[in-house]
């Protein structure tokens, strides 16, 4: 027996399969093309890591400066315990 | 109205090049041409694969409002001459088929506008395909003989979504550019209308050759043509005209008043006389006038980019 048996049905349509197939791939193409345009022309390249649905607080807007003051304020602190 | 019980039966497997001209491809590529006109005369600069894809997805949406056109209009298509050998009506391809397709490329097309470029510009395509299949196909086109004016709009709308492509928004250019194509649109028609009129007869759409009569008709493609000058040449002055598309247009305009006048000033017997001679050389000047006019507007960009163009 044939490892692949032909059906009368894959001939007739033969034409939309392949079809389907270049569309799909055109699609794939097209969603490719607009992904990597998008993301090169990010005014910031550090933008597009807000879309990985990851909260990331170091881009969050001020969140580092306050972090600095942060630590500034307990280095102050500790400073000041040791002095005592 | 598509009644189902009517649909031919299928008579063959349908090939992918049928599902293709359900897009109705001779519109598209008229589609395809005054959209990037607008999209290449606008301000500001778009990124060429960006470009692309909101023209594909243009192209596309105008393709799918074709889709849903022929699958609403089946019943008609099925008795007009010009229209009988569609995919509906010469049974290649079912109206389930075509509705499905319709409405699945309508929803990529303006959802991928929208995410490529802006939701202005896919709002405008989205309106546009509700325009074009529920206003004109749906509603106005076996009611009323201002079908082709109201319904022109439709056709009109693609260079102002090329321009929100570009810009984000609508603006005079735009709209004076969507006035030409509305404008320009009756006496198009018309002049068809009047070579092939047994055919909307038989279908019984109000064509304005059915319900007011032939005379009546030359005298709106005149009306129509005449009102459509000062649009045409108006465009010369605005930031996107130029010198070279005023002479363009006013040669263009003079040119397609001759053949409306001469459509006019006609009776029916000179008409069949000559096989409508005259008529249908109106015809092809309104096709060559659009074609020009959104040419000569594309020649004024090339030259303002070049430092030449422009007032």
């Amino acid at each position: 027996m044939a490892l692949r048996v032909e059906h009368e049905l894959h001939e007739r349509r033969r034409g939309k399969n392949l079809g389907m197939l270049g569309l799909l791939v055109g699609f794939i193409a097209l969603v490719f093309g607009l992904t990597v345009v998008k993301v090169l022309n990010l005014p910031d390249i550090r933008q597009m890591e807000r879309f990985d649905h990851v909260a990331r607080p170091a881009l969050e807007p001020g969140a580092i400066d306050a972090a600095r003051e942060r630590a500034a304020e307990a280095d102050a602190a500790a400073t000041a315990e040791q002095g005592q | 109205m598509t009644d189902l019980t009517q649909q031919p039966a299928l008579q063959r497997e349908a090939q992918f090049g049928d599902y293709f001209e359900l897009l109705k491809p001779r519109v598209m590529s008229l589609v395809v041409f005054t959209a990037l006109v607008g999209l290449l005369v606008a301000p500001g600069p778009v990124h060429p694969f960006i470009g692309f894809v909101a023209i594909l997805c243009i192209a596309v949406g105008g393709g799918a409002s074709g889709a849903l056109n022929m699958w609403w209009d089946a019943d008609i298509d099925s008795v007009m001459k010009r229209t009988r050998n569609r995919p509906i009506p010469s049974g290649r391809v079912s109206g389930d088929e075509a509705l499905a397709l319709g409405l699945a490329l309508s929803g990529f097309s303006v959802i991928l506008l929208g995410l490529a470029a802006n939701w202005i510009a896919a709002g405008l395509l989205a309106f546009t395909i509700f325009f074009y299949v529920v206003v004109y196909s749906m509603w106005l086109k076996r009611s009323t003989p201002q079908n082709i004016v109201i319904g022109g709009a439709a056709g009109a709308f693609p260079p102002m979504i090329g321009w929100a492509v570009a810009t984000g928004g609508v603006s005079l250019e735009s709209v004076l550019m969507f006035a030409l194509i509305f404008m320009w649109t009756p006496p198009h028609f018309w002049a068809l209308a009047l070579f092939v009129k047994s055919d909307y007869g038989d279908a019984r759409v109000p064509m304005l050759t059915e319900t007011h009569g032939r005379t009546t008709t030359r005298a709106h493609i005149l009306g129509y043509t005449a009102c459509l000058v000062p649009v045409a040449v108006g465009l010369a002055f605005t930031p996107i005209g130029g010198p070279v598309y005023l002479a363009v247009s006013v040669v263009l305009n003079g040119w397609f008043l001759k053949a409306a006048w001469e459509v006019f000033r006609r009776s029916d017997a000179d008409s069949d006389a000559d096989n409508h001679a005259a008529e249908k050389r109106a015809f092809k000047v309104s096709l060559s006038y659009l074609f020009l006019h959104f040419g000569a507007l594309l020649v004024e960009a090339v030259l303002r980019a070049a430092g030449l163009g422009g007032w």
